[in-house]
């Protein structure tokens, strides 16, 4: 599921003009400042859906309508987490993907089936867009035997080899350096093959992410870095941690063709990625892509929230990029009302029928505490 | 039988793998052009080019996730590390990444890499340049952990490591590089990592020794025969984990003393943890508490005569020997 072949993309295959303004949000300033004004967000959401209406006139109809599908299942399954959470079904750390939505299924449905995909500890949505069934999802948060990795990973460590997803990875930009390897390891067997690699706005401050891009563009290794800014490194917002905010000009440094790009504007984050997917099979080289995004939830459940405002939360909620893609699709005349009711009623039936297995799903057997440590 | 250093039996294991499965590459800093800081990888990128031999910037991080990535791919990844004391900073690809992968993702993907180099003291390169790190590894689930101390064990020990499916410290010694031996002739002589090897065969006391303090010990034994007529049994490990207790507890049973030389400080080192296991299963067979050699609880001083005083010689493992023997 959600695997689709690539469209013949009509844009320039050469670095992409980040200023040309059709692709920029409009509230990006060059420090990376993100002050919210309402006026200016009004704005730019009309300005977003106009770009976004462009862009769904050169897509396919049924695809369109499997990524709000799945941008509406990740919604509910992350909201029914939180709810099962609360009520101790799940425990250790669960970090939701709330509002993130556009990133994940703009860019995963781009690829095709023999690319790579790995992200950060933040993984449920990515695990279910690259084709993990939503109950083996739940039922690992769950900590039961029918879960993805069978109880041993949980919410942070969800893998597929067949779906060639690379994991959920716990220590703050870990899978920078192993997306790299997974990409590079792709050109070394001489397939034309790319590795799309997640990682947060915080994971920029290590070490690992300079190391990765410097070999990435000296080796020509084909791995796209999808940065998702969604402003908070748990706690503490970028223009706490982070001395010059432009993510994607530091790309530059390691002359890495880099691109800052909506990610609340799913068919943005799509047309990016494709671009950047073309230069990773054509040329053999790595892209950068800064996806400006916000997390409607806490950085985990755990997470109090006291470090920014009731009102912030709800002006970014504003800008809802499922509400956003929905209004498009509706006025393209892509879907009718009936549809998108249909495409709610299944992703609640799905998430539901996930809570169920998992209910259902025995515990792991004992002996499963010793098995999997080696491979014989 | 063609007898080689430990340097070229390294390099002949390394040609050989690489000659036998396209998967494999050895990558590090100054493995290529410069034919590796200490001439392991000697000649391998004029053999076999770019694609094999990859000479990486000093990024050890880096490197050592790319080959995580790598081998989470199918690849078969050798990465050098110019001295261990540089992988502490890639210590969060081996510990937090390599050693979970396959437990974490439920044996789906497995790690199949090596991270090979120098471990231990050289000569006078002070206290950032001379540690022993094989306890820091060992205590992981997911890794397995190989200290050669003979040329033959070098090359059969790299090339089992090297076609293991999981990921493999291969941990060597600077001052032993140039050490001789007979090694075997076959492109397909390995040893398998798990099974410990009598060094030296006695019948009164055991001495284990890894890496740097076999030879140590094989001295201290002939000199224990020779002067004091104790007969003593030299076991070598050869891989630190899984470790074959079996080999050292029927030792031991056998010789009722046991004596453990380690190039490693003492605290929570691989000498502890095999004294305990003695103790679990030889208690009633020892005539003496176990005797152990470490080096000095001190980082590495740069003087010669101190540098000497912290580490294990075959006076020391003599002292052992003859603590144990009551002597």
């Amino acid at each position: 599921m959600a695997k689709t072949t690539i469209p013949k993309t009509k844009k320039s295959t050469k670095r992409p003009a980040r200023k040309n303004g059709a692709k920029v949000s409009a509230t990006r300033n060059d420090d990376g400042s993100d002050k919210f004004d309402p006026v200016a967000a009004q704005a730019e959401y009309l300005k977003r859906k106009e770009s976004q209406l462009e862009s769904i006139k050169s897509t396919d109809a049924d695809l369109l309508k499997e990524m709000l599908y799945q941008m509406v299942l990740g919604r509910v399954f992350e909201q029914k987490c939180a709810e099962v959470y609360r009520i101790g079904k799940i425990g250790g750390f669960c970090h939701l993907y709330i509002g993130q939505e556009a990133i994940a299924v703009g860019s995963q449905m781009a690829l095709r089936e023999t690319d790579y995909v790995i992200t950060s500890y933040r993984d449920h949505v990515q695990a279910m867009v690259q084709g993990i069934e939503p109950e083996a999802v739940m039922a690992e948060l769950y900590g039961k035997a029918g879960g993805n990795v069978g109880g041993k990973g949980g919410s942070m460590h969800m893998f597929s080899k067949e779906k060639n997803f690379f994991g959920g990875h716990g220590i703050v930009g870990g899978q920078i350096g192993i997306g790299t390897g997974m990409a590079y390891a792709q050109k070394y067997r001489g397939d034309d093959d790319v590795t799309l690699c997640f990682f947060g706005e915080a994971a920029v401050n290590q070490g690992i992410f300079h190391e990765s891009l410097n070999m990435a563009q000296l080796w020509q290794i084909p791995c796209i870095y999808i940065c998702e800014n969604n402003r908070y490194g748990m706690g503490t917002s970028q223009s706490r941690a982070m001395s010059t905010r432009n993510i994607a000009k530091k790309a530059e440094s390691y002359g890495v063709a880099n691109e800052f790009v909506d990610g609340m504007d799913v068919m943005a984050v799509r047309e990016a990625t494709l671009r950047a997917i073309e230069r990773g099979r054509k040329h053999s080289l790595p892209t950068l892509l800064e996806m400006r995004a916000y997390r409607f939830m806490g950085h985990s459940m755990s997470d109090p929230g006291k470090y920014r405002t009731t009102e912030e939360i709800k002006n970014f909620q504003t800008r809802d990029p499922i509400e956003l893609f929905h209004e498009s699709l509706a006025e393209a005349g892509i879907i009718t009302e009936e549809e998108f009711e249909e495409i709610e009623a299944r992703a609640k039936q799905k998430t539901q029928e996930a809570v169920e297995f998992s209910e259902n799903s025995p515990l792991p057997d004992e002996a499963e505490l010793f098995t999997g440590i080696y491979k014989d | 039988m063609p007898t080689l250093t430990i340097r070229d039996a390294l390099n002949e294991a390394l040609r050989e793998e690489i000659i036998r499965d396209d998967n494999v590459f050895i990558m590090g800093e100054e493995v290529a052009e410069y034919d590796g800081a200490y001439k392991v990888t000697r000649g391998l990128w004029k053999e076999f080019g770019n694609k094999r031999v990859v000479d990486t910037p000093i990024t050890e991080l880096g490197f050592a996730a790319l080959g995580v990535g790598a081998a989470m791919a199918g690849l078969r990844p050798v990465i050098e590390f110019m001295t261990m004391n540089f992988a502490v900073l890639a210590s969060d690809q081996i510990i937090n990444h390599a050693a979970k992968m396959s437990y974490m993702s439920d044996g789906q993907f497995n790690i199949p890499i090596v991270f090979r180099g120098p471990n231990g003291s050289a000569y006078q390169v002070s206290s950032q340049h001379s540690q022993a790190f094989e306890a820091f590894y060992a205590n992981w689930p997911g890794l397995k952990v190989v200290m050669p101390a003979t040329a033959a064990d070098a090359k059969g020990l790299l090339k089992s490591a090297i076609r293991d499916d999981n990921p493999v410290l291969f941990l060597e010694q600077e001052r032993m590089y140039g050490l001789k031996d007979d090694v075997p002739e076959d492109d397909d002589f390995t040893i398998p990592l798990g099974v410990a090897d009598v060094k030296r065969e006695g019948a009164d006391c055991t001495v284990v020794a890894r890496s740097m303090t076999v030879p140590l010990a094989m001295q201290a034994a002939e000199i224990a025969q020779k002067d004091l007529d104790v007969s003593v049994e030299v076991i070598d490990p050869r891989t630190i984990k899984p470790l074959d207790i079996d080999t050292i507890v029927e030792s031991v049973k056998k010789t009722n003393r046991l004596v453990i030389a380690e190039e490693s400080h003492a605290f929570a080192s691989v000498g502890a943890e095999i004294s305990h296991q003695v103790m679990e299963n030889a208690f009633d067979y020892l005539d003496a508490p176990v005797f152990r050699i470490s080096t000095a609880e001190a980082p590495m001083p740069y003087a010669k005569n101190l540098e000497e005083l912290a580490l294990p010689s075959v006076e020391k493992i003599i002292e052992g020997i003859k603590t144990v023997s009551y002597i």
